[in-house]
């Protein structure tokens, strides 16, 4: 108990500590690398609170994906800098002493700072005023949640309030996910539209990379199945299995064992839109029978994991294609 | 019911002693971390020290497994993470080398 405690309080401290540092660190790189430290910390705690499900989440897409993103739009604004300001050798590249004499970071203005700083002490205040004007004893909706189970289709009861008793909550985020992937592609230069988004990869054959690539993704595309699958009565679903998948994929592309899909591909648009589409015809077929997204006891459970397999493909489909990004113009050779 | 008890203690005291072990070559690979010279160096300090830390407190945590599925998928997750770490140390090592001056400059870099 007491033991239990001291953990809990040095997971605290830790917590705080990263969130502090990525905030406050001068050292764009190294305020990335505390948010995906902070981010497992946080994943850390939700598994102490017994939340499994989030747990996974937040490490999957809180740190992992987040942090590779984070990364991936700190390369390009060194890229783009080095486009803009430096001195480029011969054959177009930056050499190593331009790059140290560029110092390791992007520097944002200070006033941009500031505004920024003010921005999130604001939102930190509101949410903190929320968090405070919320009643001390509250009864939670674990009761009810419970009592309904057993009309849900499935008997993980975190499946059953993300996709039966708010399954509208889910389908947004689903929709959000998508706009950010159009967001991203609007960014593509015209004359480059349809193409292999990301930067051309090239690995050595015979290299490590390459070895990687070939014995991870079939195990990795295992652990991603059976999340997806276990997550109607355990912990997993979508969400976690999706991410684990777009990892594989983006693995197998960065280790040149398969192609980035062409932007104009019909065959991964329809991947894209997969998901959201069957859970907003689901949804509709449900108001046809009376209330929108509302499944009959008796086909819940087939009508949910037909969601989530479209949900999951849809998922790891847009969150590779969040990381690889635009497409690139090639160099000359 | 004695020797059920005295088989829980010997499984107790090997998952403390393996794990306070690993625990020792993860202070050893950071302190390593933190003190070596140079990205090389300290790389190996990591990967190295981290590796067999995760290996013994894994071992450590087998005796507290109630099956042998348990077991497996803790000795899976020790593999992943050693392949893991000893690609990404292999990669990034390379990244380093094509930066050094006397290479040719391009590295990793498109």
């Amino acid at each position: 108990m007491t033991l239990g405690l001291a953990f809990d309080a040095l997971l605290c401290l830790l917590i705080l500590s990263a969130a502090g540092l990525a905030v406050c660190g001068r050292r764009l790189f190294a305020s990335i690398a505390f948010f995906v430290t902070y981010g497992i910390l946080i994943g850390i705690s939700w598994l102490r609170l017994g939340a499994v499900d989030v747990a996974l989440a937040e490490v999957a897409i809180g740190a992992g994906l987040t942090g590779v993103l984070l990364i991936g739009a700190w390369a390009a604004i060194r890229r783009r800098r080095g486009n803009d300001g430096l001195a480029l050798d011969a054959t177009g590249a930056m050499n190593a002493a331009d790059e140290a004499e560029a110092g390791d970071d992007p520097v944002m203005p200070r006033p941009r700072r500031l505004v920024a700083a003010v921005a999130c002490s604001v939102l930190a205040g509101l949410l903190a005023a929320a968090v405070a004007a919320l009643p001390a004893e509250v009864p939670g909706l674990l009761p009810a949640v419970t009592e309904k189970l057993a009309d849900s289709g499935v008997s993980n009861p975190v499946t059953a309030v993300l996709l039966n008793f708010r399954a509208y909550d889910t389908l947004m985020e689903s929709i959000v996910l998508l706009m950010a992937l159009v967001a991203v592609w609007a960014l593509t230069p015209e004359a480059l539209w349809g193409d292999e988004p990301g930067l051309r990869q090239h690995a050595r054959g015979d290299g490590v990379l390459a070895t990687f690539g070939k014995v991870l993704p079939p195990l990795g595309a295992l652990v991603g199945a059976y999340l997806i699958w276990a997550g109607s009565d355990r912990p997993g679903g979508a969400f976690q299995g999706g991410t684990i998948l777009a990892a594989v994929w983006l693995l197998a592309i960065m280790a040149g064992m398969a192609r980035a899909p062409r932007q104009s591909s019909r065959f991964l648009r329809l991947a894209l839109v997969a998901g959201p589409v069957v859970f907003l015809g689901v949804g509709l077929a449900g108001a046809a029978f009376g209330v929108f997204l509302g499944f009959s006891a008796e086909y819940a459970k087939r009508l949910i994991l037909l969601i989530e397999l479209a949900l999951a493909v849809s998922i790891a489909a847009t969150l590779a294609l969040l990381v690889a990004g635009t497409p690139v113009a090639r160099g000359g050779s | 019911m004695p020797y059920q008890t005295g088989l829980a203690m010997l499984a107790n005291t090997a998952t403390i002693i393996l794990v306070l072990l690993g625990l020792f070559f993860f202070v050893a690979g950071t302190v390593g971390l933190l003190r070596f010279p140079d990205l090389h160096s300290r790389l190996h300090a990591l990967t190295k020290a981290d590796n067999l830390g995760l290996g013994l407190v894994t071992l450590g945590l087998a005796f507290q497994m109630d099956d042998a599925w348990s077991v497996a998928k803790l000795v899976l997750i020790w593999l992943l993470a050693v392949l893991a770490a000893a690609t990404v140390a292999q990669l990034v090592a390379r990244a380093a080398l094509s930066r050094l001056p006397g290479a040719d400059g391009r590295g990793d870099e498109p």
